[in-house]
């Protein structure tokens, strides 16, 4: 009987080899997908047992941990200025996130590999594993200054702030907002009615309009075309059309200023005076003139055209639309037709200029810290592009002085220069019937620029079809500009 | 080897003065018990450190549970077996601590959960005593395993009715998770059918050896295959099919593919003739044809085996619980997600039949593979006893004991990895489980009592008067018949 006892024992050990390689299989080859399988409650619960790191703005966490008690759920989500920065945090659930809790989910949840050394000693010294730090560009004074001015006077739109040296994002606000606190709670009914709530909300308040959403930049584009202009001949005293209206090439509709008004003193009139009465006849002109492939250079070299930008939140690409014949062209060079601008490409507009025509990199992240605030990696300035010359910078920035000072409205800053462009800009299927988005692009000291911002209220605040630029942006974008550079 | 008594073991003989000296080894398997213990408390202390990160005196409790325990078994085996084999005991000793282990992770889980949930872990070492006192008597009662081989038939009857009676029991006392396979009466339960195994082994481990002669001498020749005589294995087949057409019947497909496999391989050893293999297992495609229309559960299982992640939602019954096993398993990776921190609690009957899913989520590949080792050494043991024994009746019953482990581990482990269509049955001393952890001691006390016969020291034979050969050998005068 031995012979077949033999085989039983080669048998029996087949066996549990063949368990050890289908286990092999399951638990090395198979195993991401196992992991990573939406079905698998094992990650996220691991996740959620997790301390998740903060996001913090100045010292302050703008988004935290709350500890529940709970065994299975021990931390909960908070944010203590939740719709103030909601735009910018999104929000953090069971279920999903947004924003940075999405784009910097790695750090946050402590598995990004610069947490790794940390990880490693969290294991062997057995402490409670920890999610890294994100720390944010913010300021915290313009960013709350934007959110009020928006906010308080029940405006939907976007603020945008940048530092034009370094293309940090000084404040980033979207109005209609939401509360984050109330989609980041564990009691899941709560939570799912305030997503069918917002979701549900005709002002869409989950919509970053700051930088998810394009609108037509109406007058603030002459910048960007005069930007061009220069580049190709001009100065800020060639002369220019100084009509009340224009024909459009090949077609008997025509294009008209502001009120039929003529420009300067309606004989003759520089660019810069062009600038400062944000006449649309010269240039739709000029743009007819330079053509679209001129305008579309000049735009990429300031960050249109770019659907991979992330700041590091993804960015709506900004586009000049197709500019089939010369009526278009015209049209496009006023910031209408199927010009599309988010208001964080204005910002970057006006900081370029302001930065003598080198286009930095605009970010969100100053820095990436360990639970106990050691730094783990630092986020740069970075040059894009130099977009423009110097010389073409100053001449635009004279512009803006110029427009500045034409422009009314409140809020200007005693002692301070600020350089600055309004716009009004017609939307919708027939624009008699909606009111125009008001923008307010600027930066300031024009002299020794700190801050360049960019203002959007769409709908012009629903004041009637008299808002402009002038009327509704300008006193938001001056009081932002006011807070950050100190005087409030 | 035909004569199933051997006349050397008589007790009388141990007083003769010069016994060769075989080393017992009892001071080896002392130190793999201590080594088990050792282990086993390591784990524990992890445990408790990743789940309650302070200690508890339920931890003192286990480990002092587990030495008292196998400090006795080891006594019992001292006094009763001392030449058993010294592993096997260390070896289903280190299982059943992985076993305490894992149920002690399992509740404090479930009591994290729900504070009035008891701890399963106490009622297992309840177990565990009532299966220690069991190993002990039969240590100290059956002495020499040859004496079962003489109630081989009783052994058999009994079996069978006891694998029979749920069958014939109201569902409210013998049914549960699909399968009727329970005696229960007020709170206690047993599951007859662990123990009918091995009664059963014990039937046809005497049958096939009292009948043997005839297998290897009648019988025809067909197809290239030597066919013993139907009317010799009568009834044993219809042991086997009365067994297995029980189990079918009560809807315990686990059991009755582990009854299958191991009447197979015990005739296999006792015919030596692999065509017994070839016809079971032709036999066996046959009736999985058969049985996948007729049966729906069966079919639902198999289904969820092909396809797992398409049938989460499947509404003739899904296959939630393999693929939370295969989630565990895949979490755990190679080295595990570290003893107390996965989350093992998300398998349903993860204490039970998906013990090893537990396991593997927190001590990963490595650690299953180490688990699935020691089952691996502890059936070699077992069949190496089955080699050294000298009597064939010992040879037939640690075969059948050492393969049904092997087989159980593969059938549930399997199951539960996708390797095979999942059937609910629980790993040897892994599982929570009263019958099958009092089962398996009795296993293990008879595979120690068949060891140490194999290994006791013969007794050395009469000095024979020395002869000259008989070619050497002188004439002889012998009386003439008057």
């Amino acid at each position: 009987m031995n012979t077949p006892i033999r085989r039983v024992a080669l048998t029996v050990m087949l066996l549990i080899v063949a368990l050890m390689v289908n286990l092999t299989y399951i638990q090395v080859i198979w195993s991401d997908e196992l992991r990573a399988h939406p079905r698998n409650s094992r990650t996220l619960n691991e996740e959620l047992a997790r301390q998740r790191g903060d996001i913090i703005v100045g010292n302050e966490a703008v988004a935290t941990v709350e500890e529940t008690g709970d065994n299975l759920y021990p931390y909960e989500r908070v944010y203590p200025d939740g719709p103030v920065y909601a735009p910018i945090t999104g929000y953090y659930s069971p279920i999903g996130r947004t924003g940075l809790e999405r784009a910097e989910d790695p750090v946050l949840n402590g598995s990004d590999d610069r947490l790794f050394v940390r990880r490693l000693s969290d294991l062997i010294t057995g402490r409670d594993a920890r999610g890294g730090m994100v720390e944010l560009t913010i300021d915290r004074r313009m960013q709350e200054t934007a959110y009020q001015m928006m906010t308080d006077r029940g405006l939907t739109g976007a603020v945008v702030a940048l530092e034009p040296s370094t293309g940090r994002i000084l404040s980033l606000v979207s109005t209609p907002t939401f509360d984050p606190n109330e989609l980041s709670t564990l009691d899941s009914e709560a939570r799912a009615a305030a997503t069918e709530e917002l979701e549900a909300d005709e002002n869409r308040p989950l919509h970053n309009r700051a930088i998810s959403e394009t609108q037509p930049p109406g007058s603030t584009f002459k910048l960007l075309v005069a930007a061009a202009a220069l580049d190709n001949g001009y100065s800020n005293d060639s002369e220019v059309n100084a009509a009340p209206s224009v024909q459009l090439p090949g077609s008997s509709v025509s294009l008209p200023n502001y009120n039929n008004n003529p420009c300067g003193n309606g004989q003759r009139a520089t660019l810069l005076q062009a600038m400062e009465e944000s006449c649309n006849v010269p240039f739709g002109e000029i743009a007819g003139e330079l053509g679209p492939e001129v305008l579309q250079e000049q735009a990429e070299a300031l960050g249109f055209s770019d659907p991979d930008l992330e700041i590091p939140l993804s960015v709506a690409s900004s586009e000049l639309g197709e500019m089939a014949d010369s009526a278009a062209v015209y049209q496009s060079g006023i910031g209408q037709r199927d010009v599309r601008v988010t208001p964080l490409q204005n910002a970057m507009m006006v900081a370029t200029i302001a930065n003598e025509g080198s286009r930095m990199e605009p970010h969100v992240v100053s820095r990436i810290l360990t639970p106990e605030l050691d730094l783990l990696d630092e986020i740069n300035p970075d040059e894009a592009e130099q977009a423009f010359s110097p010389q073409v910078a100053q001449d635009l920035t004279e512009m803006m002085i110029a427009s500045e000072q034409h422009t009314g409205g409140e809020g200007q800053i005693p002692g301070v220069t600020i350089a600055s462009k309004t716009g009004t800009a017609q939307w919708g299927v027939d624009p008699s019937e909606t009111n125009p988005h008001a923008w307010y692009v600027a930066f300031a000291p024009a002299e020794d620029p700190q801050v360049a911002v960019a203002v959007l209220v769409e709908a012009g605040g629903d004041i009637g079809a008299g808002a402009t630029g002038g009327r509704v942006a300008a006193p938001i974008g001056r009081a932002v500009l006011g807070a950050g550079l100190g005087g409030g | 080897m035909s004569s199933p008594v051997d006349a050397t073991s008589n007790p009388g003989q141990a007083a003769t003065p010069s016994p060769p000296a075989v080393p017992t080894r009892r001071n080896t398997e002392l130190l793999m018990l201590a080594f088990a213990a050792i282990l086993v408390t390591i784990a524990n202390v992890l445990v408790e450190a990743n789940q309650e990160q302070e200690l508890s005196t339920q931890l003192l409790y286990n480990g002092a549970a587990f030495l008292a325990l196998f400090g006795i078994a080891h006594l019992a085996v001292r006094k009763w077996a001392p030449y058993a084999d010294p592993l096997i005991l260390p070896f289903a000793a280190l299982l059943n601590g992985v076993g305490l282990i894992a149920i002690y992770r399992i509740d404090l889980a479930d009591a994290a959960a729900d504070p009035d949930h008891g701890y399963l872990v106490n009622r297992q070492i309840g177990w565990m005593v009532i299966s220690v006192v069991l190993f002990v008597l039969i240590l100290a009662f059956v002495k020499d395993h040859r004496l079962l081989a003489r109630f081989g038939y009783t052994c058999g009857f009994v079996g069978l009715i006891a694998l029979a009676l749920p069958g014939f029991l109201p569902a409210s006392m013998s049914s549960a998770g699909g399968a009727k396979i329970w005696i229960r009466i007020g709170g206690a339960g047993i599951q007859p059918g662990e123990f009918a195994k091995i009664l059963l082994m014990i039937f046809f481990a005497s049958f096939l050896v009292s009948k043997r002669d005839l297998f290897t001498v009648a019988g025809r020749r067909f197809l290239g295959m030597d066919f013993p005589r139907m009317r010799d294995m009568a009834p044993m087949l219809l042991a086997w099919a009365a067994s297995v057409g029980v189990l079918v019947f009560e809807r315990d497909l686990g059991t009755s593919l582990l009854f299958f496999g191991l009447v197979l391989v015990m005739i296999y050893v006792a015919t030596e003739r692999v065509s017994w293999v070839v016809i079971g297992l032709s036999l066996f495609a046959i009736g999985c044809v058969i049985a996948y229309p007729l049966f729906n559960h069966l079919r639902v299982r198999v289904l969820n085996w092909m396809d797992p992640l398409g049938r989460l939602d499947a509404t003739d019954g899904d296959s939630f619980q393999l693929v939370q096993s295969l989630f565990g398993l895949g979490t755990g990776g190679i080295f595990g997600t570290g003893l107390g921190s996965g989350r093992p609690t998300l398998i349903p009957a993860a204490e039970t039949d998906f013990i090893i899913s537990a396991i593997g989520e927190e001590i990963g590949f490595v650690g299953v593979a180490a688990v699935l080792l020691l089952y691996l050494l502890l059936v070699m043991r077992g069949l190496r006893t089955a080699l050294a024994v000298r009597d064939s009746f010992g040879k037939l019953l640690a075969s059948g004991l050492a393969f049904i482990i092997g087989l159980q581990v593969f059938i549930v482990v399997g199951g539960a990895t996708r390797l095979i269509p999942s059937t609910g049955i629980t790993a040897p001393f892994l599982s929570y489980g009263g019958s099958s952890l009092l089962a398996n001691y009795i296993l293990v006390a008879l595979l120690l009592l068949i060891s140490h016969a194999a290994r006791k020291p013969q007794p050395p034979s009469k000095p024979r008067p020395q002869q000259a050969p008989l070619a050497e050998a002188h004439t002889e005068m012998v009386a003439r018949p008057t």
